[in-house]
């Protein structure tokens, strides 16, 4: 079964008197383990489209399955307790807490989810490690590289180990060595059957994606899977 | 998310930006330091006058010649004249009512005192035997006034630890002379010091018998006659039969003023109690200004940590949790500042109490548990709009504002 399913989906913004359409009646599946990379140009809707993905957004017309189940009609609460549980997000600017510990900011999800603190040190001592991030545990983000900021934010979306991530450029602060670590580190997590979702700027970094989406006006104009674009 | 997750949350967030909370702090801090230090001067206000009145005696009905139209201490009753005296007899009269405990005339004038060649002016107060248990004066060294006839006191008298000290130094005072006005008298006690006593410093008091006094002063008319009723709640009846008593001596005429301490004491008490709520009112408007100062800084916090609030929600943050978190840590900001402001205060009040030993400024506890109350709740109650503004942010703006 397919992981989402989107349905003549439709996003509307207002701006001054003209309305634009961001997303306009887009119809999309994603199996469940896929890879998936999202281009086109600015304003072509692929962050709109990522916001939607993660439920921070809702769409004025359509409908999204996660799962099987339509999440748009849920109550502001009960799409926080599916953020929660079932999407991990990466941002380009890591948006990581500056007056927490990379531990801390690693353990936040689960702070925030009201897990007990024993399982959450032993979680969160398994990602330090899964992300070496040993001797940085105790570092500010300020006391961070790029590349190790970026870590504890794939480390803090992964700790909940919900089956969606959703990366918005993630390599895109990051130099092009640090940025292809970051990469193969998301590629790791797809591996072991975490569907990954990536918005990118960056050709090469889409192409080594299984399927490709390239976005125009709202529109899906290219899939590589040959599902019919709407 | 866990109570202690949350607090831990907030006491972090509250102490990454030092500047601003140290300044909420402070404001709310200044409004509970306000408050407890000015009720405490209020309060201590009111205790020292009753206490002052209390002074005087217990269960005390007093009786002034002339007739006055108001119940209250009045310096013209001092020197009001009178068509009939009240005299010794109407005092004796008096001790035989029912609700009366003991009675003791007084009679007030100022002499000189005099032996082995010092000599100083001296307040004498011409009274009886029961006045040294009425008004609890105690001897610390002698007796007190003999019980004896009225009309015909005895030369003796008992001074106040000042004068002992003035006419005597080191020496011994009791069975000495002593010349008051032109009478030889014999010293029989010296009080206790105790200070202070309403305007009568006992220290500096002489006391002889009530007609050794009159004579004196070539008198009959006495100051005050002192009643002192069976009980608290024999008051009243004391005072009725005490006028009564005195309509009837005076051939029907109603021309003393009875006062009970009772009335006075309460009058005081409810003027300076009503004091003490408008400063407590006055300083509760500066806890006001310091709850919009928590509120202000709390949007200031919310616009500055816009970015973060949009992560929260990304990461499964629901409503009430982000609103819980900006909300206790405005209950933290005002609670750290009302514990601080309340040391603050009573720090304030031990300096007045140390500066000024005489005066109990001592913060009522009402006003402490208010004030505190009154903080926490400003704090929460203006902390409550900032909370909802971070818990309603869209978490796609907000994120964008990183």
């Amino acid at each position: 079964m397919a992981l989402i399913q989107l349905a003549g989906i439709c996003r509307r913004f207002q701006l001054g008197d003209t309305t634009v359409n961001a997303l306009a009646d887009l119809n999309l599946q994603i199996d469940a383990g896929d890879y998936v990379a999202v281009m086109g140009p600015s304003g072509s809707g692929k962050s709109t489209l990522l916001n939607l993905l993660g439920l921070l957004d809702r769409p004025d017309a359509g409908h999204y399955l996660l799962e099987g189940r339509d999440v748009t009609t849920l109550s502001p609460d009960e799409q926080a307790k599916v953020r929660s549980q079932r999407i991990g997000f990466v941002f380009q600017s890591f948006h990581l807490v500056p007056r927490l510990t990379a531990a801390e900011n690693i353990a936040l999800p689960m702070t925030l989810a009201g897990i007990a603190p024993a399982e959450r040190e032993r979680r969160v001592a398994q990602a330090l490690k899964d992300f070496s991030l040993d001797h940085r545990a105790d570092h500010k983000p300020d006391q961070l590289s790029g590349g190790q900021r970026q870590r504890v934010a794939i480390a803090r979306a992964t700790i909940m180990q919900p089956p969606l991530i959703l990366a918005d450029e993630p390599t895109g602060n990051l130099d092009r060595h640090t940025g292809e670590e970051v990469v193969h580190l998301l590629e790791g997590l797809n591996a072991r059957g975490v569907t990954l979702i990536v918005v990118t700027h960056d050709p090469a970094m889409g192409a080594r994606a299984r399927r490709q989406l390239v976005m125009e006006d709202g529109h899906l104009k290219q899939d590589s899977a040959g599902h019919a674009p709407g | 998310m866990r109570p202690a997750d949350l607090f831990r949350f907030a006491r972090d967030a509250a102490t990454g930006y030092p500047v601003r909370t140290a300044l909420s702090v402070l404001a709310m801090a200044i409004g509970v330091a306000a408050v407890v230090l000015l009720t405490a001067l209020g309060d201590g206000a009111r205790r020292y006058v009753v206490g002052q009145f209390s002074s005087l005696g217990t269960n005390l009905v007093i009786v002034l010649p002339g007739r006055t139209g108001t119940g209250g201490f009045n310096p013209a009753t001092a020197i009001t004249n009178t068509p009939r005296d009240l005299t010794v007899d109407d005092a004796a009269a008096i001790k035989r009512a029912p609700a009366v405990q003991r009675v003791a005339p007084l009679t007030v004038g100022t002499s000189e005192i005099s032996t082995a060649g010092r000599l100083r002016e001296v307040m004498v107060a011409g009274t009886t035997h029961d006045y040294f248990a009425i008004r609890g004066f105690v001897t610390a060294q002698g007796t007190p006034l003999p019980d004896e006839d009225w009309n015909r006191g005895a030369s003796v008298v008992v001074i106040g630890a000042k004068i002992r000290e003035e006419l005597f130094g080191n020496d011994a005072a009791i069975g000495q002379l002593v010349r008051i006005g032109d009478r030889r008298v014999r010293v029989i006690g010296v009080l206790k010091p105790v200070g202070q006593g309403l305007g009568m410093n006992t220290d500096e008091l002489a006391i002889v018998p009530v007609s050794l006094a009159q004579a004196l002063f070539n008198t009959n008319t006495l100051f005050r006659v002192l009643i002192e009723a069976r009980s608290r709640d024999a008051i009243p009846a004391a005072r009725e039969q005490a006028l009564a008593v005195l309509k009837q001596r005076h051939r029907g005429e109603e021309d003393v003023t009875v006062i009970t301490q009772d009335a006075v004491l309460a009058t005081f008490d409810k003027l300076l109690g009503a004091l003490t709520l408008a400063v407590a009112g006055i300083a509760a408007i500066s806890l006001a200004v310091a709850g919009i100062l928590v509120m202000n800084v709390m949007l200031v916090a919310v616009t500055q940590r816009t970015g973060e609030i949009g992560l929260l929600k990304a990461l499964g943050a629901p409503a009430r949790t982000i609103r819980l978190a900006f909300l206790s840590e405005a209950a933290m900001l005002s609670a750290m500042g009302a514990v601080l402001g309340y040391l603050l205060g009573q720090a304030g009040a031990f300096v007045l109490r140390q500066l000024f030993p005489v005066f109990p400024a001592y913060a009522p506890n009402w006003a402490v548990i208010a004030g505190l109350g009154t903080a926490l709740g400003t704090g929460l109650l203006f902390g409550y709009l900032p909370a909802r503004r971070a818990a309603r942010l869209d978490p796609v703006q907000a994120l964008m504002k990183h």
